[in-house]
C-alpha cells in the first residue's frame, strides 16, 4: 500500500514538472519577456533599456537554469512574488484556493447526490416514462454550458426583467459570508451542468446492472423490488460513476474559471484569469502546479475508492 | 405465509403456451406444453438450444421479462394457479417454495455482496428470521452442500471461490428455505466433468434427503439419466415425448428422440464400423416452423400429406408415456439404423509431429495492476512428450487448467516453448513464433477453434474469408484460381456454393464450424489441432460436424490432434489418447488401452464422471474430492496426489515427494504413477455394458 502511494506521488511530481516546464518555456518566450519589461517599468522603454533590464533581472540566462532555480525555490516553499498583486504568491494562492474550495464543496454537495438519485431512478426501470423524462432532463442540462445557464439563471432569478429577484447576481459578498441569497446561483450553475453527465453515467451503469443475472437471482429469491435496488444493485451500479465523479473535480476547475468571473467571486478561477491576463509569471506557474495536484490527488482517491467499492480488485502490498 | 399443504402433484403444467412479442410480431416459444411433477420426483427437460426448455422454467417462475407472455394454458403449483397470482404472492413463493439453480454460477451471485449475506437474506425475507438464526442456518446448509470451512465461505466474496464451489453456494442458496420445487437450468454446463459429477451426486442426495421435487433442464441425455426419474424431450417449442427414463431410453416412441440417441457417441459406437448418424437439416427458427409436425422436414419416417397436415396432439404410448408422433405405432423402433458406408480403418503412416520433453512456463506478476511483488510461475506444460503419425487421430483429454490449450498454442506458434522440442518432420518449431514461421509451416499446422461464433469476422463474406486464407498460404496463382479452390473447399465441407456470398450472421453454428474446418484445411495442412470443435454445438449437429471432420481427415491423411474433455467422443474417434492433468501427461496409449484397466487413477475418475445416456451401461461411481489445484501452486510430488483415492496404497508417502516416472505397461501404453503393478492389475473396468436385451 505504501509503495502504491509512493509511486503515485512520484507520478504526480513528474507530471507537475513537465507541465510547469511547458508553461515556463511559453511565458519566457522573448516577446513576452519584452512585454513584461515594459509593463514593469514604462511602456516607452527603448530596446536597449529592455535588454539591460532583462539582464539585471537575470532573464538572459539559459531557460533550464532559470527553471531549476524556480523549481528549487518552489520546493523550499518560496513561490516568488506576484507582479499583479505585489504580494508573495503563496499568500494569494492559499487565500483564493480556500474560497474556491468552499464553492466546490457546495457544488459537490448539491451535484453528486442529486445526480446519483436521478441516475438510479432513471436506470432502475429502463425505458419507462420515468426513465425517459429524467434522461431528457439530464441531457438538457449537460447540453447547456455554464456561460449560457449562468446568464439565463441570472436573468430569471435576479433581474428586474422577470421580477423574481430571489437571489443575488453577484457572489462577491459570499467571500465574506455565504448565504442562500448570494451563493445559490453560482453553485446551481455549476452543479446543474455537471449533474447531467454523472446522471447519464449512473443511469447507464444502473440499467446494465438491472439486467445482470444476479439481479434475476435476487428477484427469484423473492426479494422485493425496493430491496433489489437498494441492497443488490446500488453498490454494483456505483462502481463506474464513482470514477466519473472523481474526474469531475479537475473538470470543475475549468468550470470555476467561467463561473467565478461571471459572478465576480474572487477565487482560484478568477486568480488564474488575472494571472494570465496580467502576464504574472510566478503566479501562473504556481496555479499550474495546484491544478496538477488537484487532478492527480482526485485520481488517487478515485482509485482507492474504486478498490473499496469493487471487492474484486485489491491493492496488494 | 406461503407454505401450504397439498396432496396432489407439486407442479401441473397444462397446455402451456408462451410467446415473445417483438417488433417482428408474436414469436411462439413454447406451444401446448404439458407435464406433471409429483412430490419427490425429478423431471428432466431435454432438448437442444432454442427448443424452449428454459422458457418453460422461467414461465413457472413467472419471470418472462417485458416481452414474454403466457398466452394459454395453466401452471398449477400445489394446486394453485401461478398465472393468477399477484406480484406479492409470487414474491412470497419465489425462493421459499420454488427455487432455481442457474447455468453460470459466477454471474448468478452478486459480486459485491458477501456469500453469507446472500444466503442469509432468503430466510430473513421469507421467514422473518433474525440475523443470528439465519447465520446459523447458513452455516448448516453450507456444510450440507459439502463445502470445506463454512465460516470462511460465508465471509468470502463470490470471486474468491472456484466455479464448483460457487455452484454449491447457489445450490445452498436454493435450499435455504427448503423449497418444494427446485428448478435446475443446465446447472453443470459451465463446469468440468469431475466437478460436474460431484454436483450431480450432491443434487441427487439432497433430493432424497429433503424430498424436493426437481425440474432438471439439460441438453445432456446422460446427465438426465443419472439424475431424473422421468423426462420430457422437447423440440422446437413442443414436448415430443415424455415418460419415465427407462421407457423413453429403451422404448422410445418418437423419431426425434431416436435421432438424438443415434447421434451421441455411446460406448458401442465406432467411427469405422458403426458411425454416428446425424439428424439431417437444421433446427427450424420459431417463425419458420413447418405445418403439422415440427420435426417433419428432418424426419426419415416423414409421410407427405399426413405428417404436414394440421395439429398433432400427444398420443398415449404406455404407462405415463406419451408421444407427439402420428406414426408411432407403425414404425419398427427396434430396426437397426441403416449404416450408409462402412469405412476402412486407415493405417497410420510415418511420424509427422514429435514433441519432446516440452515445457511451457508463464511468468505472472503477483498483481498486474500495480506492478512489483513476487514473480510467480504458472507451470502450464511439464515435460510433455508425444508422437503423432500421418492420418492418425491423437486425442488430448483433460479438464480446464490441465495445459491442453497451452500445448496447442505452442504447436501453432502462438506461444513459444520454455524448453524442449517440437519437431514437424524434423524441423524444430518449438521456439519459432508464428510471425517468424514460413508460409509452408503456418499452412502445415492449423487449428479448428472451439467457438465458431467468434472466429469468423462478422463484416466479411464467407467466400472472402476463405480466399484471404488461400492468399496468405500462397495457394493458387490468380484470383480466379483461388475462387475455384474456395468453391471446392465449400464442397469439401458439404456446404452449398451459394454460401460464398453469405455473411457469417446468416449461418447456423454448425455451418460456421464447417467454415472453420474449411479454413483450417485450405492450405493442405499436415497437422490439424481441433480444440473442442463440437462442444459449442447442439447434439444433433455435433455428430454431423464430427463425421465431416473424420471424412476429410481420412481422405487427406492429415494428422489430427483432437483436444476434448468429452471422453465419449474421444473414445469414438481417437486412435490414441493422451490424458493430461495439471500440465503433466499422466497416461498415454491406444484408445482401447486407455479405456480399459489398468488405468491411471485420474483416468479412472474421469471415465466414471462422464454421464452416459445408456441404461444398459453400469458405471462405477468415483467422485473426486475438491477442485483441481492451481497451476500456480501445484502440489508437491505427483500432481494428482491431493485427489487420488489410491494414495494410501503407495508406501512411505512417495506420492507427496516425487513426481512418478513415465512407466511403460504394455506396448505403447504409458502411465505416470507410483502404484505397484499388482494394484494396477487388480483394477476393474469403470464402464460395464450389459448384454443387449
Amino acid at each position: 500500500m505504501l509503495g502504491f502511494f509512493l509511486r503515485r506521488f512520484g507520478v504526480m511530481v513528474l507530471t507537475a514538472m513537465c507541465l510547469t516546464l511547458i508553461v515556463f518555456s511559453l511565458v519566457n518566450l522573448q516577446p513576452n519577456l519584452e512585454k513584461l519589461a515594459k509593463e514593469q517599468n514604462n511602456m516607452r522603454m527603448t530596446d536597449q533599456q529592455v535588454t539591460i533590464w532583462l539582464q539585471e533581472e537575470g532573464f538572459d540566462r539559459p531557460l533550464l537554469t532559470r527553471y531549476a532555480e524556480w523549481a528549487g525555490n518552489f520546493v523550499t516553499g518560496d513561490l516568488g512574488d506576484s507582479t499583479r498583486f505585489r504580494k508573495p504568491v503563496s499568500e494569494i494562492v492559499g487565500e483564493r484556493l480556500y474560497l474556491t474550495g468552499k464553492l466546490m464543496f457546495w457544488v459537490m454537495v448539491v451535484m453528486v447526490p442529486s445526480a446519483l438519485l436521478v441516475g438510479v431512478l432513471a436506470g432502475m426501470r429502463e425505458g419507462s416514462f420515468q426513465d425517459r423524462s429524467l434522461s431528457t432532463f439530464a441531457i438538457a442540462t449537460t447540453a447547456t454550458p455554464e456561460y449560457v445557464s449562468g446568464v439565463v439563471f441570472t436573468v430569471i432569478f435576479s433581474s428586474k426583467l422577470v421580477g423574481l429577484q430571489w437571489f443575488s447576481g453577484s457572489a462577491s459578498k459570499a467571500m465574506d459570508g455565504i448565504t442562500f441569497y448570494n451563493f445559490t446561483l453560482p453553485v446551481m450553475t455549476m452543479a446543474i451542468y455537471g449533474m447531467g453527465y454523472i446522471a447519464r453515467m449512473t443511469r447507464a451503469s444502473m440499467a446494465e446492472v438491472m439486467t445482470a443475472q444476479y439481479i434475476r437471482t435476487a428477484r427469484l429469491k423473492g426479494v422485493s423490488f425496493r430491496s433489489i435496488v437498494v441492497k443488490h444493485a446500488l453498490r454494483n451500479a456505483l462502481i463506474a460513476p464513482f470514477t466519473v465523479i472523481m474526474l469531475q473535480f479537475p473538470w470543475l476547475l475549468t468550470g470555476v474559471v467561467i463561473v467565478e468571473n461571471l459572478f465576480n467571486y474572487k477565487g482560484f478561477g478568477w486568480l488564474l484569469v488575472e494571472a494570465a491576463g496580467n502576464n504574472d509569471i510566478e503566479l501562473l506557474l504556481s496555479c499550474s502546479v495546484v491544478a496538477v495536484a488537484v487532478v492527480l490527488i482526485t485520481q488517487l482517491i478515485s482509485d482507492i475508492g474504486y478498490v473499496y467499492l469493487n471487492p474484486r480488485i485489491r491493492v496488494k502490498s | 405465509m406461503a407454505k401450504w399443504d397439498y396432496d396432489g402433484p407439486i407442479l401441473e403444467i397444462e397446455n402451456l403456451s408462451i410467446s415473445f412479442f417483438t417488433r417482428a410480431g408474436e414469436i411462439p416459444a413454447v406451444m401446448d406444453f404439458s407435464c406433471i411433477v409429483q412430490p419427490g420426483e425429478a423431471m428432466g427437460l431435454v432438448g437442444e438450444s432454442g427448443c424452449g426448455k428454459s422458457t418453460v422454467a422461467l414461465g413457472v417462475m413467472q419471470d418472462l421479462g417485458k416481452n414474454g407472455k403466457i398466452v394459454g394454458g395453466s401452471i398449477k403449483f400445489k394446486g394453485r394457479d401461478l398465472n393468477a397470482m399477484t406480484v406479492a404472492e409470487l414474491r412470497d413463493l419465489r425462493g421459499s417454495e420454488i427455487a432455481m439453480i442457474y447455468q453460470e454460477p459466477m454471474a448468478s451471485l452478486n459480486p459485491a455482496m458477501k456469500i453469507g449475506r446472500q444466503l442469509m437474506e432468503v430466510p430473513m425475507i421469507h421467514e422473518g428470521m433474525s440475523e443470528g438464526d439465519a447465520y446459523k442456518l447458513a452455516l448448516e446448509v453450507v456444510e450440507s452442500v459439502r463445502l470445506p470451512d463454512p465460516e470462511r465461505m460465508l465471509k468470502s466474496f463470490p470471486h474468491q471461490l472456484s466455479g464448483g464451489q460457487q455452484q454449491r453456494i447457489v445450490i445452498a442458496m436454493a435450499l435455504m428455505s427448503k423449497p418444494s420445487l427446485l428448478i435446475l437450468d443446465e446447472p453443470t454446463t459451465a463446469l468440468d466433468v469431475t466437478v460436474e459429477a460431484g454436483i450431480v451426486d450432491l443434487v441427487k442426495d439432497l433430493g432424497e434427503k429433503f424430498g424436493t421435487s426437481m425440474l432438471f433442464i439439460s441438453h445432456n441425455l446422460g446427465l438426465v439419466m443419472d439424475t431424473c426419474d422421468r423426462l420430457c424431450v422437447m423440440y422446437s417449442g413442443e414436448a415430443v415425448e415424455t415418460g419415465s427414463i427407462a421407457e423413453v431410453f429403451d422404448r422410445m416412441q418418437h423419431p426425434y428422440t431416436q435421432g438424438l440417441f443415434r447421434s451421441i457417441p455411446l460406448p458401442g459406437a465406432d467411427k469405422n464400423a458403426r458411425p454416428l448418424i446425424a439428424i439431417p437439416g437444421n433446427f427450424p427458427l420459431p417463425h419458420e416452423r413447418p405445418e403439422g409436425c415440427n420435426f417433419g422436414p428432418r424426419c426419415t419416417y416423414f409421410e407427405e400429406g399426413r405428417c404436414n397436415k394440421g395439429e398433432i396432439p400427444m398420443f398415449p404410448a404406455g404407462d405415463r408415456h406419451e408421444t407427439r408422433c402420428l406414426k408411432f405405432q407403425e414404425i419398427d423402433w427396434t430396426a437397426p439404423p441403416d449404416v450408409a458406408v462402412k469405412a476402412e480403418k486407415t493405417q497410420a503412416g510415418d511420424v509427422i509431429l514429435k514433441v519432446d520433453t516440452l515445457k511451457k512456463y508463464y511468468e505472472v506478476a503477483a498483481s498486474a495492476l500495480f506492478g512489483g511483488g513476487e514473480k510467480r510461475v504458472v507451470k502450464a506444460n511439464e515435460t510433455v512428450s508425444l508422437e503423432a503419425r500421418e492420418a492418425e487421430t491423437l486425442a488430448i483429454v483433460g479438464e480446464s487448467g490441465c495445459g491442453k490449450s497451452t500445448l496447442a498454442k505452442v504447436l501453432l506458434g502462438l506461444e513459444t516453448a520454455t524448453e524442449g522440442h517440437v519437431l514437424l518432420e524434423n524441423n524444430d518449431i518449438a521456439m519459432t513464433p508464428i510471425e517468424r514461421r514460413d508460409t509452408r509451416t503456418v499452412a502445415d499446422v492449423q487449428m479448428v477453434f472451439q467457438n465458431p461464433f467468434d472466429t469468423l469476422n462478422p463484416s466479411h463474406s464467407i467466400g472472402n474469408q476463405i480466399i484471404r486464407v488461400l492468399e496468405k498460404f500462397k495457394v493458387g496463382n490468380s484470383q480466379a484460381e483461388r475462387e475455384e479452390k474456395m468453391l471446392e473447399l465449400l464442397d469439401l465441407v458439404k456446404l452449398p456454393r451459394e454460401f460464398a456470398r453469405r455473411m457469417p450472421r446468416q449461418l447456423s453454428g454448425g455451418q460456421k464450424q464447417r467454415i472453420g474446418i474449411a479454413r483450417a484445411f485450405a492450405g493442405g495442412p499436415k497437422v490439424v489441432v481441433a480444440d473442442e470443435p463440437v462442444s459449442a454445438l447442439d447434439v444433433s449437429v455435433q455428430a454431423a460436424v464430427t463425421e465431416l471432420l473424420m471424412d476429410i481427415q481420412r481422405e487427406s491423411r492429415t494428422t489430427m490432434l483432437f483436444i476434448s474433455h468429452d471422453l465419449s467422443i474421444v473414445r469414438y474417434l481417437a486412435d490414441r489418447v493422451m490424458v493430461m492433468y495439471l500440465g503433466h501427461v499422466v497416461e498415454m496409449g491406444s484408445t482401447d488401452q486407455v479405456f480399459a484397466p489398468p488405468y491411471h487413477p485420474y483416468t479412472e475418475a474421469l471415465l466414471s464422471a462422464v454421464p452416459i445416456a445408456d441404461t444398459s451401461v453400469e458405471k462405477k461411481r468415483i467422485v473426486l474430492d475438491g477442485d483441481i489445484p492451481s497451476a500456480m501452486n501445484p502440489p508437491s510430488g505427483c500432481p494428482f496426489q491431493t485427489r487420488c483415492r489410491f494414495k494410501s496404497e503407495v508406501p512411505g508417502g512417495l506420492c507427496e515427494r516425487e513426481v512418478p516416472p513415465m512407466r511403460t505397461l504394455t506396448d505403447g501404453h504409458q502411465v505416470k504413477c507410483h502404484l505397484e503393478q499388482e494394484i494396477l492389475d487388480r483394477m476393474e473396468p469403470v464402464i460395464k455394458v450389459h448384454a443387449a436385451e
